[in-house]
């Protein structure tokens, strides 16, 4: 039956995740083996230098410390446990902040996009409180709760909630009304439609809001740390600059990196099980 | 469907369905601005800290006369165009050229992805040292700031030119120049502008940051810090919406640009 003429007119294919990108016109793909030599060349080459600046004292070492000791640091921080203390508190206000902010987000962007009525009402306010980064509303924000892990919390969820909303919202509006006129053809009630045709529908959507969301949410915690914190991996950085040490500050920002890697990836993961169906669909 | 109640005389006006939709979006915040001032009118809140809607209006004039607020705003606005300038012009020509020359992109792209990672406010003790703490110091983490997104959606966007349109500038014989400046830009341009205008919310963001952390010198930041370190709440609330404020005229503005030169667009 569906060799033959849709019934409905199929929608276009949705956008499709990542643009095939024009090869030919520049110069032909490298081999995989090629490619990670190439990329490696330059990271040697900075180490290098660094590692040779360093050693010849050409750059002091109270402005640049060795590539030895940044790694030495590292490897303290690991050992005494200031590590995994300090990366544990930072992980649980990612977790509180970013599970709080997603679910709200949700809820509200579903809401504005199911029902117009709630965002004529909401949807300016909420335009308004998300138009103020989450830098602005810091130190609103300390004078009404404090230095407490309430605040972390409140300010990371902030950085979710506005993505999350938004793309939620945009994500809903933007089913095709075709896939709803399908499912009142099989008589699905307003629960199923929901669960089963708008939110899969609007999925990529949603999963754009998260997926910028947690990057949001990991910049804003590094921010909110280096601000008003007295552990978390941010005050890391705080603690050896302030100390003048600056191998722990390189260290501190190099385990920053490290997590936005982690986290990066893992996204990706999810992200190619999450929407496989849709590669499988077209 | 939402049709209010015939039967009661009056309580339909108050249906949410009642009220003309242009109107709607103001019903909430007057509301919240009804409750401040009842709350403060009221005086059973004791607090300091709760300040009258009246007070933020009195410290915002008593800024204008005294010239604080001219200054902190004109002081924050350069240090964020100048920056935003730096860090844009760099990530538009670095992700140009990236985009353009396969073996570049090989050599520089990963590393420029690992040092992506890092959360930008997690240089800034590290620039302090480099570059002190007055504008020099809050211009090069700005740009940063302001470098990533123009780099990444530049590229992106390069990159993802339709090989058709590459392919009729080659029947055409056109040269390397001419295909870069009547094609790949162009047909880039919708998604380098992404890059831009995330780039001018990113600089924002950054001015903000900068000022708290490299704490020398005036803005809208200190401002903020100042207000939150005297316990002074209207000055805080003033600082909140001057920040939404600016905020919202990068927006508006950078929206009107992009507009402007993607109109051929939508002919």
């Amino acid at each position: 039956m569906l060799t033959q003429q849709p019934l409905l007119p199929l929608p276009t294919a949705p956008e499709p995740v990542a643009v095939r990108p024009a090869r030919h016109w520049r110069l032909p793909r490298l081999p995989a083996a090629g490619r990670a030599l190439i990329a490696l060349m330059f990271p040697l080459a900075l180490l290098g230098a660094w590692a040779l600046a360093t050693r010849y004292e050409w750059i002091a070492p109270q402005i640049l410390p060795s590539p030895t000791t940044v790694l030495s640091a590292l490897t303290e921080l690991a050992q005494t446990g200031d590590l995994a203390r300090n990366a544990l508190v930072s992980f649980w206000r990612v977790v509180w902040g970013f599970g709080l902010g997603a679910a709200l987000g949700l809820l509200l962007g579903v809401g504005f996009g199911l029902s117009s009525l709630l965002r004529d009402y909401v949807y300016p306010l909420f335009r308004a409180v998300a138009q103020v980064p989450v830098l602005g509303w810091l130190p609103f924000l300390i004078l009404l709760l404090g230095m407490e892990e309430a605040l972390k919390v409140v300010l990371v969820a902030k950085a979710v909630l506005v993505p999350v909303a938004i793309n939620t919202d945009q994500g809903i509006r933007s089913v095709p009304p075709q896939y709803l006129e399908v499912a009142r053809v099989y008589g699905f009630g307003r629960w199923q439609q929901l669960t089963r045709v708008i939110l899969p529908a609007a999925l990529p959507g949603i999963w754009n809001g998260i997926r910028y969301g947690l990057t949001n949410a990991w910049l804003a915690l590094v921010a909110v740390e280096l601000l008003a914190s007295s552990e978390g991996l941010g005050f890391l950085i705080v603690y050896g600059r302030q100390l003048f040490q600056l191998d722990v500050v390189l260290a501190a920002v190099v385990i920053i990196g490290g997590v936005g890697f982690v986290l990066d990836k893992l996204l990706s993961v999810i992200e190619k099980r999450l929407l496989r169906w849709r590669r499988e669909a077209f | 469907m939402t049709s209010p109640n015939r039967t009661s005389s009056w309580l339909r006006y108050l249906h949410p369905a009642a009220v003309p939709p242009a109107l709607r979006g103001w019903v909430l915040p007057a509301l919240i601005l009804f409750l401040w001032w009842a709350g403060y009118a009221s005086g059973r809140f004791t607090n300091p800290l709760f300040v009258s809607p009246g007070k933020v209006v009195d410290a915002a004039l008593e800024l204008i006369r005294t010239g604080t607020l001219w200054q902190a705003l004109s002081a924050s606005l350069t240090r964020d165009l100048a920056g935003f300038a730096i860090g844009t012009l760099a990530g538009l020509a670095l992700g140009t050229a990236l985009g353009l020359f396969r073996l570049a992109e090989n050599i520089f792209n990963p590393t420029l992805n690992a040092f992506k990672q890092v959360s930008i406010f997690a240089w800034v003790p590290l620039i302090s040292l480099w570059f002190g703490l007055g504008d020099l110091a809050k211009i090069a983490f700005i740009a940063l700031a302001a470098f990533w997104p123009a780099f990444i959606n530049t590229l992106a966007a390069v990159r993802g030119v339709p090989k058709e349109l590459v392919e009729v500038a080659r029947v055409l014989g056109w040269n390397r120049q001419q295909l870069v400046r009547r094609v790949v830009l162009p047909a880039a341009l919708p998604g380098i502008f992404s890059g831009v205008y995330l780039a001018l919310i990113y600089a924002w963001l950054a001015t903000l940051g900068s000022e708290y952390l490299l704490t020398a010198g005036t803005g809208i930041g200190n401002l903020l810090t100042d207000g939150q370190e005297q316990f002074r709440m209207d000055y805080v609330l003033l600082g909140v919406i001057l920040v939404g404020l600016i905020g919202y005229g990068f927006t508006a503005l950078a929206g009107g640009v992009e507009r402007y030169f993607t109109r051929w667009q939508r002919r």
